[in-house]
């Protein structure tokens, strides 16, 4: 078992632990910071892949702004306390064994996929590395990319009216 | 890496996301597990992109460094759709609970009143 293997299996472990106490823990504020180490983990992962941008930009993007917006607005909604009255045990008994079967079936059917190669790069491969995405995002993508901005303008306006209200 | 071992874990990851939205009745972690189930499509198509890039290195081609580009571009634009939508979700959920002092979705089961 050599290091990336190891590196591997603990971030997968950190991921899917954090994932798992997103879902459980009573306390939202408990929930975000799962949600964060899960995304640390996650950019981990696409370091061991070589993706050094994705794995910058999703530090940034989502550990960064996205779960402080989060924590924002949990304490602004003063909700760090238990709210969640949870009175239907068969319901949550219900959701459970429903992603479970679809967790059983998505496996079963993707475990003998039949692809042409089936590994995956590790450690090598300059895809991920700024310099080949930003050519790409700048000339083939440009179109893609000013659309984008479009819609962040668009949803500043639209969360600021949404706000004021 | 096995290919299979990265579709396990974003397919465990997108299923632990569907067990929150069905099971929690808080809006916001409603909104966290979406969020997951984003990140899990996000890390398949990462692994799904090296997956190519081996796939035409052990075809014997020179690698052109282009192989597998556009699925790391995808991330990248699904990253930025999903800050959008955070941002007008969280300012909806705000302006609810304003309304109605509360962020279960067994009180938000009626789009009036």
């Amino acid at each position: 078992m050599n290091i990336t293997e190891i590196l591997f299996w603990l971030l997968t472990a950190v991921a899917l632990g954090g994932a798992l106490l997103v879902v459980t823990s009573k306390n939202p504020v408990y929930s975000v910071l799962a949600l964060i180490a899960t995304f640390f983990a996650l950019s981990g992962h696409y370091i061991l892949l070589n993706a050094q941008f994705l794995a910058v930009v999703n530090l940034i993007v989502y550990a960064g702004a996205i779960m402080v917006l989060f924590l924002f607005v949990i304490m602004l909604m003063n909700l760090n306390t238990e709210t969640e009255p949870q009175k239907n045990k068969w319901l949550k008994l219900a959701g459970t064994i429903a992603g479970g079967c679809f967790l059983l079936v998505l496996v079963a059917a993707l475990r003998d996929a039949d692809s042409k190669s089936t590994m995956a790069l590790v450690g090598s491969g300059d895809t991920g590395l700024i310099q080949n995405l930003g050519k790409a995002l700048f000339n083939e993508y440009v179109i893609p990319f000013e659309i984008s901005s479009v819609l962040f303008l668009s949803a500043m306006v639209g969360a600021v009216v949404l706000g004021k209200k | 890496m096995p290919i299979n071992l990265y579709i396990f874990l974003a397919l465990a990851l997108f299923s632990i996301g569907v067990i929150g939205v069905l099971t929690r009745r808080n809006a916001i972690i409603i909104f966290m597990c979406i969020e997951l189930m984003l990140n899990a499509v996000n890390l398949l198509l990462v692994a799904f992109s090296k997956m190519h890039l081996a796939d035409s290195m052990a075809a014997g081609a020179a690698p052109t460094l282009t192989n597998g580009l556009d699925a790391q571009l995808f991330v990248f634009f699904i990253m930025v759709v999903a800050a959008a939508e955070v941002t007008v979700g969280l300012a909806i959920i705000v302006m609810m609970y304003r309304n109605i002092h509360s962020v279960d979705v067994n009180f938000l089961n009626r789009l009036k009143n």
